[in-house]
Formats: C-alpha cells, structure tokens, sequence
C-alpha cells in the first residue's frame, strides 16, 4: 500500500459516515419483485446487441491469428488475400495506420480500459498464440473469413514460457493486489502450525478457464471525419471511449460508445481487447462502417480468461474448532503483455478469526493470452481453496463443518482490524442450513446411497467485499411528470435498468411506468466499470445525489413562490412521494412534478450529481457473506459426478429486486458448478495453444447437469450503502467449487484438490 | 469457408451422377457435421451435392424380419419410430444419448456414418494431423489426448469415432448398403469404419464413387434384451469417453448370446468379440462379466492422459452386463 493511500486510510477514519439511506427501509417499489423491464424486448427479439445495427454501407472484418507463442512475424504474404473477392483491405503490421499503445486497464486511472499492452497488427512481435496478427475487410462475412485464411505468415519463432510449473521457480511477488498489500502477516503461523494438534495443510490446484458469455465480442466502428461512433460490446463504454480516444489521437467527446444491451459479460468485457481498436482501425482505413464479430474461437484466441492456480492453504485450531494459525499462499499467472495478480487470497483477510495468519501470492508471466477478470476473480478460486480446507479441518477436529464455520466468526475485520460495516454471516449459515435440512446429514463420510450413486452433502462460504466506484447520473423531470435518469451504465442481462428503474421510482415517488433509465452510451453522464459487483450501489449513489439536489432546487424556487404551499418547507421537511413533494407533517400539503414545473413554465428541470469514492470501505470492513449448501452423487463406478440439490443462503445488504436477485445468485451458482465440474481449456503447453476452443469441447455446464436451485437472503440492510444495498453479481460463483468438493468427499471419502472434480480424479 | 458449388440432386442416379463427375463433392445430408467442418476450414470440398430430396427417408420392414433404415431418416425420426423401440432398443436409446434434440432433427442415418472424429488437434489447422494432412505428423500422441483411442490406435493416429449410433448398430451386426459405379453392395458395419493403421485419413471402406443408400438391421430377437450406457464429462450434449451397447441373452443363469460394442476407445466402433466369445455359455454373473471385460481391454494401450478409460471401459462393461443380466433373471 502506498504512503498516500495508508494516510488517506488513516484519515478516513474520522470522517464522518454518510447518513443512512432512509429508503433502505422503504418498501412501495424497492424491493418488490418487478419483471425484468427490457424481458419483453429481448424475447421478441426487438432488443438490438452490438452485432444487431444496420449502419448504411456496413463492411465485415475477419480476423487472423498467429499460431505460435513467441517471437517475430518475419514474412506475411496479404497477396492471395488482398486478390480474393469482395476483399476491401488486408491490415497488416506492414501497411497498418500508427495508434498509440493501448492504455491498460488499471482502477486508479478512471477509464484507461485496454485489457493488454500488446499493440497489435502495429507490431511485429508476438506476445501469445492465438494474437491477431491482420485483420481482412471485406463487403461480406464469408468473404472476409474465407480471405484471412489465404493469409500466409511466416515466424522468426522464439522460446517460449509457457509451462506454468517450470515458471513457479521464477514467481515474483507482486508490489501490491488490487491496491492492497501483498502480504499480510500476524504472528509467527508456521511456528503455531507445526506445534498444533489439530491441522491441515496441502495444495489445491485450479485449471485455466475462458469466457463463453452467449452474445460473441463484437463491435462495429463507423467514423464521420473525426467523430467516432462505436458499438461495442462492452461492460465499460466510457473506459472504451476513452481508451480508443488515447489510441487514435482523438479528443474525448469526439468519441462515443453504445452498447444498449450486452448478452452476457461476467468479466470478459470489462476491458478493451484488441479487436475493439482493430475494427476502429479497419472503419478508418476502408472509409466505411466496420462490423467485426470474433467467432467462438476468436474468443478463446484474443479474449483472455482465468489464470490457473496453485494455493496452499494451512490451518491450525485448538480442540474447539478455534483457529490458531491461517496460511494461504500461492501462486497465479500473468502474461507478458498485462499485470494481474488474480486475488485469491482476498477472502482469507475477511473470513475467519485467527491467533495468527499469513497470507501472500506469487505471480508468473507465461506467453499466453492476458489473463482477466471473470465472475469474482479471486474469491471464487481463492474460495475453493480456504473452504476445502475448512472442510478437511472439521473432519480433523471431528466438528460439524458448519460449527466450526460459525465458531471462528470475527468480531473485526482479521486483516485490517476494521469495523464490519454489516455482517451477519453467522445468521446466513443458520438459514441456509434450516433451508438445506443440514441437521439431518451424518457426519460420516460413505454413509448416504441411491442405489448405484453414493450421496454426500457439502457446505462452503461464499464471499464478495462491496465495492463501491465513483459514478455520475443524471435526473430530468419533465412537464409531463414523466422522469429520466441517466448513466452510461451497462446492462449485461443483471436486470441493472430494472433495479435503477425501481430506485429512481421510490426516490422520486413515482410510478414505474413514469420512469425511463437511460444508459449504456458514453454520451450519458459516466458510470464506472460493470465490475467488483459495484454498478448497483456506484448508480444509486449519483442517483441519490442527484435527486436531492433537484429536489433541493425545487424547494428553492418555491421558497421564492408565495403560491407554492410547499413555499418555506426545507428539504429535511418534505417527502418524495404521489409524483411530487409534499410535506412530512402534513401530508396533504404539496405539490406534484407537473405542478411545480407549471408554475415554473418549464419543460424540464434537471439536475446531475458525480459521487466521491468509496471512503466508506477504507474505514469499514465491507463486504457479502453467504453459505452454499450442496447435495451431490457419485456414480460408484464410473466417477460421473451430478448435483442434485442447491441452496444458496447469502448476506448481501438489501435486496433491490428479488427476482432479479435470484436469477444473479442462480447464475453465479450455475457458473460455480461449472468451475468445479465440468469447465477446463487445455492448454498445449509445447504450442501455447488452446486445444478446446468451442462450445462443443469447452464443457459448459448443460441444462441437465443443473438441479434446482434454491437462493435465500437475509435482506438485511447496510447502514454504509445507499439503499441498504451490497452488489451481487458475483459472490454467487464463490464457495460453490468448495462445496462440490466437499459433498464429493462426504459421497466417496475421496479429497480432490484439484479442479475441475472429472470422473477420473473419482475411479 | 471457401465457395463451393451447390448442386441439389432430385434422385439417387443423378446424385451419383454429380459425384462422378464433380471434383472433390460431397453429400449434403444434415450437414450437421461437414457443415461444420467446412467453416473450419477441414473439410474444404469444391461441390456439394444436396441429397435430402431423395427418397431415402422411409423405416421398411424387411421380409426376414429385420428393418431398412433410409440413409436420410432423420436420428431424431430413427430414435423414436416403434419398431426401433421395441425390436432395437439400444439403437433407440444410443441415439438419443447423443448430441442435441436440435442436431438430431437434421442429422441422417447415412451422415452419423460418416461422422468425422473429433480430436481437437484434427480440428485445428495450425497443429499437425495427419488425418487432416497425411504426413504431416500428429499431434495429439503427446498432447492433450484424455478423449482419445486407447485400442486400435496406431503411431499415425489415436483418433476416436465420436458416434452413438454407430456403436449400437456394431452390436446389432448392422449392415451398411451402398451404391456405385460397380452397382450395389452391402458392407458389414463393423467393417465399414476403418482403424487408422498408416492411412487415417481414411475413416471408412466407402470407396469414392459410392453413395450410402441404407442401413439394414437383421432380425435379431435377442435386441429387445439391449442397453446402451454412455458415460461422458457432462450429463447431455457431450462426447462419449466411453460407451458399452450390449445384448445379452440368459437362459437358466448361463448367457446364450452376447453382444458388446464399445464407442470412445477406438478409430471405430469397437465390437468386442473377444469378450463376447468369453461370455458365452458362462454364469450370468458379475465375475464372469469383470473377466470379459479384462479380456477385451488387454489390448488396450493408453497414452499420457487417457488411462482412466481401460478401467472405466471395463467397468462400464460390467455395470451394463449386470443390468441386463438383473432384467434376465427378473423376466
């Protein structure tokens, strides 16, 4: 941690909280399970995604991959290509126009967004198998695809690191994770360790995992001088916007972002990959509108996915369960063109009370695609990790896993000593386990059958912090007493314009149906990154800012209007409610929006908030806590491993919307079973290349390997958050591949440490 | 994809026609598989010739008893047709443990035959394969190759058949009815798919003048006494790592007939009839299926990752055995 960010910490200690969010107890729209509001559009297909817009004299780009790891192109040969028909341009690093180098993403520089330094087709280097290499333009699809593979290259190839084993010896610790230290240490845990009576200690491993969202990364560029428009796939269109302005010199508001509706992103369009700049480049060069959409294998080739791991987790406890000594370290993997330690040992700093603990990551570079967020990176691995060994734990000390999850909740934050701005881990557990039927699992392992299938049961704690970004929003009332609010935010199928839809309508005392939620365009005021689970709650507070600044105009301008009953009445005084203010005391006494804007002989009145950042999670400990409940099968002869029963119980603040939540938590745990099950790239490691990269050979869980799912929640709100909230994107994923494994060796008396759970790690 | 010419032929001689006298053509059935191949630039044929028109989509009996299958009935059509469900339930049953419902509705009798493997390193074009490119090597002997042969395999290729229905009809002694410039003929299935040996490009014994016109089932009694079990990564739409199709007739606790194919473990469906010589005349019982099974997998050769699936195929041999031996001495 910096010097800078160690003082702020300090000082933020005696800033004074924000006030507490009175509608985190109201209940007329918040809360209430609404229907999704863009469902109907997206089921009649009327919804238009990034590869869906039919710009006038649109041109198609394909893409070309190197197909080796490392070293130099030495010849390319564009000549067949070039010559193939309806081809309007091969880019090559040979003719392509200069950008600048890609801005990588980094959260402390606001909107810098390029997933990779790798600036590629201008560069002749080779950084991963699988980097484009050329890009073909041409007036159809098929053309553009049937050219690049006319396309002959040739490669001064070099020596590559690809083996993630070979690399450990070279590991390096990084300078900090995500902005907080590396190390965390306390007390002397070896020590403790090797005196304990009761302990585990061993390695658990996990694979590389790629990105399938359904809807492909696609974008398509259209330039008009030098006006940019660009629809792209996108959960992050102003660091898009910002990015490609870097790149091509051009001044930010000349550049503008839309990505209405993303199908699908769980981290994998949180950043700009280098087709985004390339289709930009493509428009610019051919003079016309380019549509360039990465096939499935495209995605796997550019789109980078989960490092693999290798964590090892020590435990000691005394003979009540009480832990002594906590260790997770590990190490994960970078490329050699971004920097991201993927932060598994996160939830060890929240979880559990421990006399002593040390924590700490390595990180090695390998020639591979840049490794990127997906679906809480870090906790979600760095879950499997800790709750298999919680696991391994109870069955040492002979404690029911879920008493000694429950015997070792803190009273502070165990990392940073910080107060919990709302924990209710130890309720969370209660409900899932009542919800689960926990009490009547035996406690031995191979106690439960169906026949040929052995039964288990397993239980892991899930866990995501609250973040919180700085955002803007902007809200217009209108004559009409319809309202709009506006965020560049991004809608990737979370329900995010359902809920801010909902939010706007409580806050202002509106009707739903009198609500439009604008975003998804860099035109709008700027939201942050749809990542860390932070849009929800980043929205709400410039949704928040924002209305109480219009209403405090509006009580302005009455204060100045005799005729106004609301004339004199402060902001503390009134109430948002039956489309209009009216006074607290007397309820009767206000006036509605249409109202006030007639007597002001106004269209519109509007105001635009931009909120601060987060000091809220320097001076508490934040964060979501859950418990995953699984009933799992072994197949005793032939390993096959299915789920037969879930339930999810989580502390995650308020809930905005129930069913919107539901399907987050159900999707999380879906993708959780996949990490744990079925979902592994293979990786070739002589070659640098993904073996398996379709839909076909990449298993993805499938409809039937997925139970029914039940998701509760304590609906409980923060004090800290506006509206009570915490986001929920992600916690779903984590603590589920725990789970699975634990309920495998409930089933099998079989421990695996390795993911994903296969049937032969089970024969 | 490269351009191709489309030619969509109305009967089965002009369908021949066009073959013979097109370059490098394919038939077009389902095209659920070289369709596929062709955006991947694997299979990249100068014409294809549309066959759907032809009126080879009928189930007929067949006057000894048995049934014609029309090469372009539709998988979907052949899983569910009656006489299939009763008489070849393992037929039924194979084919609908793969692939998708959507894949079945298009896929054909004539084009699951010709299904082409699906070793990652063959649909790759930057890695070396010598099925795709003979000569050029093969990549998938010291690569990730937990999916592929681990009987039948040779030094040029460890490719597996990636069919169900296949797998079945091995165990049902199935026999494939072509047609050429010779006239027609009939292949056993289990000499239609070829092991690999020095030419594994070649996945089949239809030479290239022929058009695959049906498949017969004999009259088989003991089929309704089948069971096909498929084990996989995922619960539906994935690869078998191993399949047992198996028939078995007892009489009085002893096995009067057996037959046992295996899918996943070979350049073609397996039948297994060094086990099925063993079962005969044995003790329905699981000693004598475990021995079988160990029998049949002494050939195998396992390569770095896929080792697992000679235990598993013998399990899975046993586990089917049992079943259908359990429903023997029920019935």
């Amino acid at each position: 941690m910096s010097i800078f960010s160690k003082v702020t910490q300090a000082v933020v200690q005696f800033v004074p909280d924000r006030d507490r969010d009175q509608l985190s107890e109201e209940h007329r729209i918040v809360g209430k399970p609404i229907d999704r509001l863009d469902g109907p559009q997206k089921v009649t297909g009327a919804a238009s995604f990034t590869a869906d817009f039919p710009l006038e004299a649109l041109v198609y780009a394909s893409l070309a991959f190197s197909t080796v790891a490392k070293g130099k192109i030495r010849k390319i040969d564009a000549s067949e290509a070039e010559k193939s028909s309806g081809v309007l341009s091969v880019i090559t690093h040979k003719n392509a126009p200069k950008m600048k180098d890609p801005p990588l993403f980094s959260p402390s520089s606001g909107t810098d967004a390029a997933a990779s330094t790798a600036n590629v087709v201008n560069t002749d280097e080779i950084y991963w198998n699988g980097q484009a290499i050329a890009v073909v333009i041409a007036d159809t699809l098929d053309g553009a695809e049937h050219a690049a593979s006319l396309i002959k290259i040739e490669y001064d190839e070099e020596p590559a690191a690809l083996s993630f084993e070979a690399a450990k010896s070279q590991a390096e610790t990084p300078k900090n994770i995500m902005g907080e230290d590396t190390e965390v240490e306390r007390g002397d845990t070896e020590k403790v360790l090797a005196q304990a009576k009761y302990k585990v200690d061993h390695v658990y491993s996990t694979p590389r995992f790629n990105h399938n969202a359904i809807e492909l990364h696609a974008t398509t560029a259209a330039w008009n001088g030098d006006q940019l428009t660009v629809y792209d796939t996108s959960q992050f269109v102003r660091g898009v916007a910002d990015s490609l302005a870097k790149m091509f010199s051009l001044k930010k508001e000349n550049v503008r972002v839309l990505a209405p509706f993303v199908g699908g992103g769980f981290g994998g369009k949180g950043s700009m990959w280098g087709h985004v700049q390339l289709c930009v480049l493509a428009a610019k060069v051919v003079g016309k509108p380019v549509k360039l959409v990465l096939t499935r294998e495209g995605v796997f080739r550019t789109v980078g996915g989960r490092t693999p791991s290798e964590q090892r987790v020590a435990l000691a406890a005394d003979e009540t369960g009480k832990l002594t000594a906590l260790i997770h370290t590990g190490t994960t993997a970078s490329s050699f063109a971004n920097d991201f330690a993927e932060q598994f040992s996160f939830p060890a700093r929240h979880l559990y009370a421990t006399e002593s603990l040390y924590l700490t990551q390595k990180l090695v570079r390998l020639n591979t695609t840049p490794n990127t967020f997906m679906r809480a990176p870090g906790e979600s691995i760095g879950t499997f990790a800790l709750e298999s060994a919680m696991d391994e734990l109870a069955y040492e000390l002979g404690i029911d896993p879920v008493e000694l999850r429950l015997r070792n909740d803190p009273d502070q934050d165990p990392a940073k000593h910080t107060e919990f701005s709302s924990r209710h881990f130890k309720e969370a557990y209660r409900l899932g386990a009542e919800k689960f039927g926990w009490q009547n699992r035996p406690a031995q392992p191979r106690s439960m059958r169906d026949g040929k299938w052995l039964v288990g049961q397993g239980v892991g704690t899930a866990f995501y912090p609250a973040y919180r970004f700085p955002a803007a929003a902007r809200v217009r009332l209108n004559a009409d007493g319809t309202a709009v609010i506006q965020s560049s935010a991004q809608e990737m199928g979370m329900g995010t314009a359902t809920v801010q839809t909902q939010h706007a309508a409580e806050r202002l005392g509106l009707p739903l149906e009198k609500i439009r939620f604008e975003y998804g365009d860099t035109n709008l005021p700027q939201a942050p990154v749809a990542g860390g689970s932070n849009q929800t709650v980043s929205i709400a507070l410039a949704v928040q800012q924002a209305c109480e600044k219009l209403h405090r105009e509006l009580l302005k301008s009455a204060k100045q209007d005799q005729n106004s009953p609301l004339s004199g009445s402060h902001f503390d005084e009134v109430r948002a409610c039956d489309g209009g203010l009216f006074r607290r005391d007397k309820p009767e006494t206000g006036e509605t929006y249409v109202e006030i804007l007639s007597r002001l002989k106004q269209d519109f009145v509007e105001a635009e908030s931009e909120t601060g950042p987060p000091l809220e999670t320097m001076k508490y400990s934040m964060g979501s806590y859950g418990a995953q409940f699984c009933e799992i099968r072994v197949n005793e002869q032939t390993g096959e491993t299915r789920v037969s029963r879930w339930v999810g119980s989580f502390d995650t603040g308020r809930i905005l919307n129930p069913k919107t939540a539901v399907s987050q938590f159900r999707g999380g745990i879906i993708m959780g079973i996949g990490m744990a099950l079925t979902e592994e790239t293979f990786f070739d490691e002589r070659t640098g290349r993904i073996v398996n990269p379709s839909l076909a050979e990449y298993h993805l869980p499938v409809n039937a390997d997925i139970p029914k799912i039940e998701a509760y929640f304590l609906d409980i709100p923060d004090p800290h958050t506006p509206l009570g909230a915490h986001g929920i994107g992600e916690i779903g994923i984590t603590g589920c591949a725990a789970a699975v494994a634990n309920a495998i060796y409930h089933a099998t008396g079989k421990r695996i440490r390795e993911l994903p759970i296969t049937l032969d790690k089970l024969l | 994809m490269n351009n191709f010419v489309y030619i969509r032929a109305e009967n089965s001689q002009r369908a021949l026609n066009a073959l013979w006298e097109t370059n490098n053509a394919k038939f077009l059935g389902g095209g659920t598989n070289l369709v596929d191949l062709m955006r991947e630039r694997i299979e990249q044929p100068d014409a294809v010739i549309d066959i759907t028109r032809l009126p080879m989509n009928q189930i007929t009996e067949l006057p000894d008893g048995g049934l014609r299958v029309g090469a372009l009935v539709r998988n979907s059509h052949l899983a569910a047709h009656p006489l299939i469900r009763d008489r070849y339930r393992v037929l039924s049953q194979a084919i609908l443990m793969g692939a998708s419902a959507q894949l079945r509705n298009m896929a054909t009798t004539g084009g699951n035959l010709m299904q082409r493997t699906r070793c990652y390193y063959f649909y790759d074009s930057a890695a070396r394969c010598n099925k795709r490119t003979p000569g050029s090597g093969c990549d998938a002997i010291d690569g990730f190759n937990r999916i592929h042969a681990i009987l039948g395999a040779s030094s040029q290729c460890v490719a597996t058949h990636p069919s169900d229905m296949c797998v079945a009809m091995a165990a049902l002694d199935a026999v494939v009815r072509v047609t050429g410039k010779n006239g027609e003929r009939s292949i056993p299935i289990t000499e239609f798919h070829r092991l690999p040996s020095d030419t594994p490009s070649q996945d089949t014994n239809l030479n290239p003048d022929e058009l695959i016109t049906a498949v017969d089932l004999p009259n088989f009694p003991d089929a309704r006494k089948s069971l096909y079990r498929k084990v996989r990564d995922r619960a539906s739409y994935a690869f078998a790592l191993v399949s047992v199709a198996a028939v078995l007739d007892v009489k009085g606790g002893r096995i009067q007939n057996a037959r046992l194919a295996l899918g996943g473990v070979a350049h073609r469906p397996w039948r297994a009839t060094a086990a099925e010589q063993f079962l005969l005349h044995r003790p329905a019982e699981e000693k004598t299926f475990r021995e079988a099974a160990e029998l049949e997998l002494q050939a195998a050769k396992p390569l770095a990752h896929n080792g697992f699936k000679v235990e598993l195929a013998k399990r899975t041999i046993v586990d089917v055995l049992m079943e259908l031996a359990g429903k023997a001495e029920v019935q």
